[in-house]
């Protein structure tokens, strides 16, 4: 069915299978009884769940913990952090503030995006390999075809995050999937064939690590919602502490206008 | 449906086609004709002031929102809202992101909507009495209940960071003030140097961007949220802009760090 008969059939309803709340009473999430049955649950395996339907071990969730601690940067110079800290100095809300910075995260160059891009870049890759590709033949008509992420790096190609990560993975078992291995196997093709600026980046570990979880693209790309989330906050909170305005005040002169001369509105000719 | 799942409004209102519940026929704006009557005649600030009021304003009004409109569609790309849309831009964010972060940033009580909402109701409050406009900007907020806004750290409408009146304020304020001819704009004009003595502080463009709405008959809300949607062009071209320029030609502002570990001395 479909069209405006379809649509009727959904007016003044919610069906879901995900949960409900009944305000005075009880709250169910995926299934579970909240209260009863998940209120101990830490609250990353709880997010876990809420996105995938699916528990996972306790060293997954603590692999998937320092995903997001190791890359929480309070700087407020990069682009994310700088709208939380403006927000801030400008005496925004902290929750207006935070809330963008996350919105700025889903970037193409960084955060959101790359790690969406990199884990089906993986994925691809694992079944063009399982159906008997070389992986270096599926790495150079993806270079023909379009950008690979989670390899090279705005400002300093190298990862200092990665030696972390890797050594987290290891702790927990977790260092043999066969896309952790691969990512390792891509950057020293990419290297081999003369790229020395496409060293592995934080988006291509993390995505390599998640796609061996079994996460979809769309779900690691969700689990990556608050990654940066925890540098954030101290950004605001010291930008609110500045005097108003006194964050990357810029004077005039700062412009550098690259635009046509000056004219006049009046005279304009149409 | 049930009566208590209906969507209550005074602003609008559509008739379904004949063959589909949820295709519209005819939509009315406060009564008004959208696609059939408006779409080509009302002018963009009319529609505007509809939404927000229930009576269509009038020419004179029209021409003062258009000219407020022109004023604050772009706060420039030193100001911090557009900062953070540029922010978006060079990153590659989506245009939702980088718009965001400009209704974010520029949302506060520092040249922000919330900026405008505390002058229009200190508008209210004052009106054009310079008496009370000296106890308002002199009173002690200090007891002020806990909100999510951070306290009010200057009069409202006025730059905290100025020394004189800027050229690009005074001629806003003139302009609006000759084409609305209405109460605050033509008072602002007449006792702004007594005003401005008595807070201490230069006027900014939001105190007329306040002015202006107050005069218009919006409340602080309605002005508050217009001022969002009202500055947000601005915002949009330069992070289309910056998006072009990309990353490296953005300022990465050099660091003093003054709490570094490396460099810490253990007594």
């Amino acid at each position: 069915m479909k069209g405006p008969k379809f649509l009727a059939e959904q007016v003044g309803i919610l069906r879901t299978k995900v949960g409900a709340c009944w305000p005075g009473t009880r709250a169910v999430f995926r299934g579970h009884d909240l209260h009863q049955d998940l209120r101990n649950a830490d609250w990353l395996e709880l997010y876990l769940f809420g996105i995938t339907g699916r528990r996972f071990t306790p060293q997954q969730v603590k692999l998937l913990h320092g995903i997001w601690v190791i890359t929480s940067y309070p700087d407020a110079r990069i682009w994310n952090n700088r709208v939380a800290a403006l927000a801030g100095n400008s005496r925004s809300s902290p929750v207006l503030g935070v809330a963008a910075a996350l919105a700025i995260s889903e970037a193409r160059i960084y955060g959101g995006g790359p790690g969406l891009r990199s884990i089906d870049f993986f994925q691809r890759a694992g079944q063009a390999v399982a159906a008997g590709q070389e992986l270096r033949d599926f790495i150079t008509q993806e270079l023909k075809s379009c950008y690979i992420y989670g390899y090279g790096r705005p400002i300093n190609s190298r990862d200092e995050r990665l030696h972390w990560l890797a050594e987290l993975a290891k702790e927990q078992g977790l260092d043999q999937g066969r896309y952790f291995n691969m990512a390792f196997e891509v950057e020293k093709i990419l290297l081999g064939m003369g790229k020395p600026n496409l060293l592995m980046n934080y988006a291509g570990m993390i995505s390599a690590l998640g796609a061996d979880l079994g996460l979809t693209p769309r779900e690691f790309h969700i689990f990556l919602l608050p990654m940066f989330l925890a540098g954030m906050p101290p950004c605001w909170v010291e930008a609110a502490e500045k005097p108003e305005g006194a964050l990357f005040p810029t004077p005039c002169n700062d412009i550098a206008y690259e635009g046509e001369a000056t004219r006049s509105w009046r005279g304009r000719v149409f | 449906m049930s009566a208590k799942n209906l969507i209550h409004t005074r602003i609008w209102r559509e008739e379904p086609e004949p063959d589909n519940p949820f295709a519209t026929s005819a939509a009315y704006c406060r009564g008004y004709d959208v696609f059939g009557e408006m779409v080509g005649q009302a002018r963009w600030v009319e529609m505007l002031y509809l939404l927000f009021r229930s009576e269509a304003l009038t020419v004179a009004q029209a021409d003062l929102l258009e000219a407020l409109a022109v004023a604050v569609a772009n706060p420039g790309p030193r100001d911090a809202s557009v900062h953070a849309a540029m922010c978006g831009g060079v990153g590659g964010s989506s245009a939702a992101a980088s718009l965001i972060a400009a209704l974010s940033v520029g949302a506060g009580r520092f040249r922000g909507a919330r900026e405008i909402f505390d002058a229009m109701t200190a508008w209210d409050y004052c009106g054009t009495d310079m008496d009370a406009w000296d106890a308002y900007c002199h009173r002690d907020t200090q007891g002020d209940k806990v909100d999510t806004w951070p306290k009010r750290e200057h009069a409202p409408g006025f730059d905290p960071h100025g020394i004189s009146t800027a050229t690009s304020v005074l001629q806003m304020l003139g302009t609006l003030a000759r084409i609305g001819a209405s109460p605050r704009l033509s008072w602002l004009v007449l006792q702004r140097r007594q005003l401005e003595k008595i807070v201490g502080l230069p006027l900014d463009i939001c105190g007329v961007a306040a002015a202006t709405f107050s005069d218009l008959g919006f409340n602080p809300n309605q002005g508050e949220m217009l001022y969002l949607l009202l500055r947000l062009p601005g915002a949009a071209a330069h992070a289309l802009e910056q998006e072009d320029y990309g990353y490296k030609r953005f300022p990465f502002y050099p660091v003093e760090l003054e709490d570094d570990p490396n460099i810490k001395v253990t007594p």
